[in-house]
């Protein structure tokens, strides 16, 4: 893998940081967090293919959505990105400890030193090795698409994700069962500090106690040095520890991901037991008897905690970006339907929620209150990704503690899907199947003869189809109430028609590149997420045709992962980082505003990415009231 | 009484259930409502509300379902469902005498607890992985082939619901085997006095509340109503 990176402030940049081939000067502190999977990325886990080399054609300027523009020095290939400027530098581990004080102990590190030196010379190394015939040969096919080797198959890192998500049968031996327990890419393990397992996404408890003991021991081991655990690699697996109060969450990861990345997944874990329990409980049940077996107090949220880590494993940008997706109205529409259900609000109404295939259409709250993006992940994780509501039918009404807003008391949450039956009392369901020319006359097309992507786009369910409304109250009585809103609401949903919008719009996919980008042909991107920062919500592009299966999918997160990682290693201050290895490119720019990564084919050239870069950015900027949420209704 | 051409009589009743996780409340719920059955249904969170129309002879009953979470942790909200029920019906798994313990709790909550004229089903599911031909009519019984899973006998659950006054049914919600007709004995051994203020169809929850609430003040109702109807 081939990096470059550029840092320094995006719009003024005084003084451009050089690269220095000098050791490390104090004051700046290591890049702790990328540096840990490091031994991953070179062991090729992620992307280890046979880099081509950067072009020497160095783009150093960027335009702003504000119009400012930024200038960035360009290493010189030829000498490599310095370990620091790169963020990819490894904390030596001769300075004092205190550089380390963030998260992650010295001893902890310890096991993860296995590759000698740093990332980035490494790196510099290898793709200074390709010869220019090599270079020659692999730019002559512009199109190649990315990740096009996993079509042919060897794609070796991810070989066996497909089974991934199967069950380990319980008819099988106990050494099948455990060499196929093993052969999964992703662990997750919730036990008690006590060493009592609680949960495990794959294999049951008795397959894994042994594992779960060992695992007590060791970071029990570490808690009693007054030096916590962190995390450490064994082997491809990188284990990351996370201790929250009386429970030890653990993930075992063979797909590359970053340990904050990962912590950050069993942070949600977390938030899912405290969804069921509330941390005062939690802790009551611990204090009053440290060896309770958690599984009975948590019956049923097994199934939650199963799909929330699936979702993690399948690569989902929610997680990633602690962001949501909206569905794409227009704007007038928009408000219209804010307006209507906000004028059916319920008294005791905290929050209200129109979601259709989990992404957000309308939002209602008080004005001091928020939502935030982890207790609604929850949320849409129990209705959308687990079967427990959606297949009841009728209306719901759960007592539910979100975290995020709460963590020592219930909510109440009036669920209810307005699909199917709803279609049935509805008498002109026909504009809900094709969309109609009022729902979606979505991208601008400025200037552009042929706005019509050759292919008619095929029936693209990227996500489920419900429509969903919740409504949350801190009042345990108000079912009634909330039972009669949804009525009066879905009438006055259906007699203005925005039911009929809301349905064509979740038909139709999610924008094309060549859509976005029109005149260009094969697009010079294969995909894009932007996620805007003041909003919390992200919008991307449709994943058809190159990422629709799991595993090209899988291979598009790992890459924005990557990416990710990179740019939110604490105290980076990378502002844009191109990569390119051997089956794709990709681009990741962070500014106050927003947070853009793309991914095209692997000889896309930079200059190429950073201009699709600055269209979609332009795009989004002209759209941006239609496929962001902004305020929503407020009362 | 109604003649063919005018609507019947209509009126809410107010059921729950109750019954440990996984005896199949939700199923029998899904078998009543929408004649469906689902191998692995999933726990319910929380509680789901239903409902569903019942054609007696002489008048029509709305049935207003909640079909409760049997999970432990959410026990104690129990009471917000059963609170105004005019009906229950208590739930457990034929194959599992567990269940059948936990539901003699329920009943005994509700008996201290509930509006005192509750009418209450003791209902025993899953009679397909039995061995009763009855279990069968449907439309093949799962297991078959001589194995039994019965662990309740129907001699034991039915000599404790004819002590305790209940309504006793065995199903499958698997075949649909007797469900409706717990259901429609149910409506048939609701007083009618607490049918009185029958409303057409549109009738609201919130009426339909008050309503039981001004039935509760009557006291309880005559056990005897139900017997007609028992199996
Ligand atoms: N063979 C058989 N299986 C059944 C029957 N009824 C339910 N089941 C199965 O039993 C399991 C539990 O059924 P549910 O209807 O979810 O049980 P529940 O009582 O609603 O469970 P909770 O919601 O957790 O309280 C499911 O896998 C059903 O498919 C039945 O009559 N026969
Ligand atoms: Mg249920």
């Amino acid at each position: 893998m081939a990096q470059e990176t550029e840092e320094g402030n995006a719009v003024s940049s005084p003084s451009p940081p050089s690269p220095s081939p000098s050791p490390p000067p104090p004051p700046l502190p290591p890049r702790r967090k990328v540096s840990g999977e490091a031994p991953l990325q070179v062991g090729g886990q992620l992307q280890s293919k046979p880099t081509t080399a950067v072009s020497s054609i160095d783009i150093s300027t960027l335009s702003f959505p504000d119009g400012t523009r930024g200038t960035f020095p360009t290493p010189s290939v030829g000498s490599g990105p310095s370990p620091l400027n790169s963020g990819y530098g490894t904390p030596s581990r001769d300075s004092s400890g205190d550089n380390l004080t963030d998260s992650m102990s010295v001893m902890s590190l310890a096991p993860t030193v296995r590759a000698p030196g740093d990332l980035a010379s490494l790196v510099a190394g290898e793709f200074n090795r390709k010869s220019r015939a090599w270079n020659l040969l692999r730019s002559q096919s512009e199109t190649v698409q990315p990740f096009e080797a996993i079509e042919s198959g060897d794609s070796s890192e991810l070989s066996g994700f497909e089974k991934e998500f199967d069950n380990i049968p319980e008819n099988l031996t106990d050494d099948v069962r455990l060499s196929m327990w093993q052969s999964k890419m992703k662990h997750y393990l919730i036990l008690s500090s006590a060493g009592k397992p609680i949960w495990s996404r794959h294999g049951d408890l008795s397959l894994i106690n042994s594992s779960m003991g060992v695992i007590q021991t060791i970071i029990s081991f570490y808690e009693g040095a007054k030096d916590p655990l962190m995390g450490f690699t064994a082997g491809k697996a990188r284990f990351v520890v996370l201790t929250a109060g009386p429970l030890y969450f653990v993930a075992i990861s063979k797909l590359g991901e970053s340990d904050s990345q990962l912590r950050g997944q069993l942070e949600a874990l977390y938030m899912q037991i405290l969804s069921t329990l509330t941390l005062p409980t939690l802790k009551n049940i611990f204090v009053h008897r440290p060896s309770t077996d958690l599984r009975k107090p948590l019956e049923g949220t097994e199934t939650l905690l199963s799909s929330l880590a699936d979702s993690f494993t399948k690569g989902s940008p929610t997680a990633l970006l602690g962001a949501l997706e909206c569905l794409k109205l227009r704007k007038s529409q928009r408000h219209a339907i804010n307006n209507i259900f906000l004028k059916n609000r319920a008294e005791k109404l905290l929050y209200g929620l129109i979601v259709a295939g989990g992404k957000l259409v309308s939002v209602i709250r008080p004005r001091k209150h928020s939502l935030h993006p982890s207790d609604l992940q929850l949320i849409f994780n129990m209705l959308f990704e687990s079967g427990s509501i959606k297949s009841g039918g009728g209306e719901s009404w759960i007592p539910i503690c979100l975290p995020a807003f709460n963590n020592s008391g219930y909510l109440y949450m009036y669920v209810s899907f307005f699909d199917e039956d709803g279609n049935e009392t509805q008498p002109k369901p026909s504009s809900t199947t094709k969309p109609t020319s009022s729902s979606t006359p979505t991208i601008p097309e400025e200037g552009s003869p042929p706005p019509q992507p050759p292919p008619p786009p095929p029936p693209q369910p990227e996500s489920p189809q419900e429509i969903a409304l919740i409504l949350i109250s801190p009042d345990r009585e108000s079912f009634f109430p909330f039972s009669s809103l949804r009525t009066s609401l879905y009438n006055s949903l259906t007699k203005s028609t925005h039911l009929s919008l809301i349905r064509s719009s979740l038909a139709s996919p999610r924008p094309s590149i060549s859509s976005i980008l029109p005149g260009s042909n094969p697009p010079p991107i294969s995909h894009f997420i932007y996620k805007s920062r003041p909003n919390v919500q992200f919008v991307m592009s449709s994943l058809h045709p190159l990422f629709t299966s799991p595993m090209a999918r899988r291979k598009l997160m790992s890459q924005y992962q990557t990416l990710h990682a990179a740019m939110h290693a604490k105290h980076s201050h990378l502002k844009v980082i191109y990569s390119v290895g051997g089956d794709c490119a990709s681009l990741g720019w962070v500014t106050p505003l927003f947070e853009f990564y793309c991914v095209a084919g692997p000889n896309v050239s930079r200059q190429a990415m950073t201009e699709a870069a600055n269209r979609v950015v332009k795009w989004v900027g002209r759209e941006e009231a239609r496929v962001f949420i902004i305020g929503g209704g407020v009362f | 009484m109604a003649d063919s051409g005018a609507p019947k009589p209509s009126s809410s009743v107010k059921l729950v259930l109750l019954g440990e996780a996984a005896v199949g409340k939700s199923s029998l719920v899904l078998r009543f409502v929408n004649n469906d059955f689902q191998e692995n249904k999933e726990p319910t969170i929380g509680a789901a509300f239903l409902t569903q129309k019942c054609n007696l002879p002489t008048r029509t009953i709305k049935f207003e379902i909640w079909d409760t979470a049997g999970q432990e942790r959410f026990a104690s909200l129990a009471p917000m469902y059963y609170r105004n029920a005019q009906a229950a019906l208590v739930v457990y798994d034929l194959t599992k005498p567990t269940s059948l313990i936990k539901a003699k709790h329920w009943v005994a909550e509700l008996q201290r607890q509930a509006s005192p004229g509750i009418v209450i089903a003791l209902v025993g599911n899953k009679l397909d992985l039995t061995n009763d031909s009855a279990g069968g009519d449907g439309e093949g019984a799962g297991v078959g082939d001589g194995e039994d899973a019965r662990k309740v006998t129907t001699e034991e659950a039915k000599s404790y619901a004819e002590e305790e006054g209940l309504l006793f049914f065995e199903t499958s919600a698997k075949t649909g085997y007797n469900v409706t007709e717990v259901f429609t004995a149910i409506a048939n051994a609701i007083p009618e006095t607490s049918l009185k203020t029958a409303r057409g169809p549109g009738a609201s929850s919130a009426a339909a509340r008050t309503e039981e609430q001004r039935v509760n003040l009557n006291g309880p109702r005559d056990p005897n109503a139900k017997e007609g109807c028992a199996c």
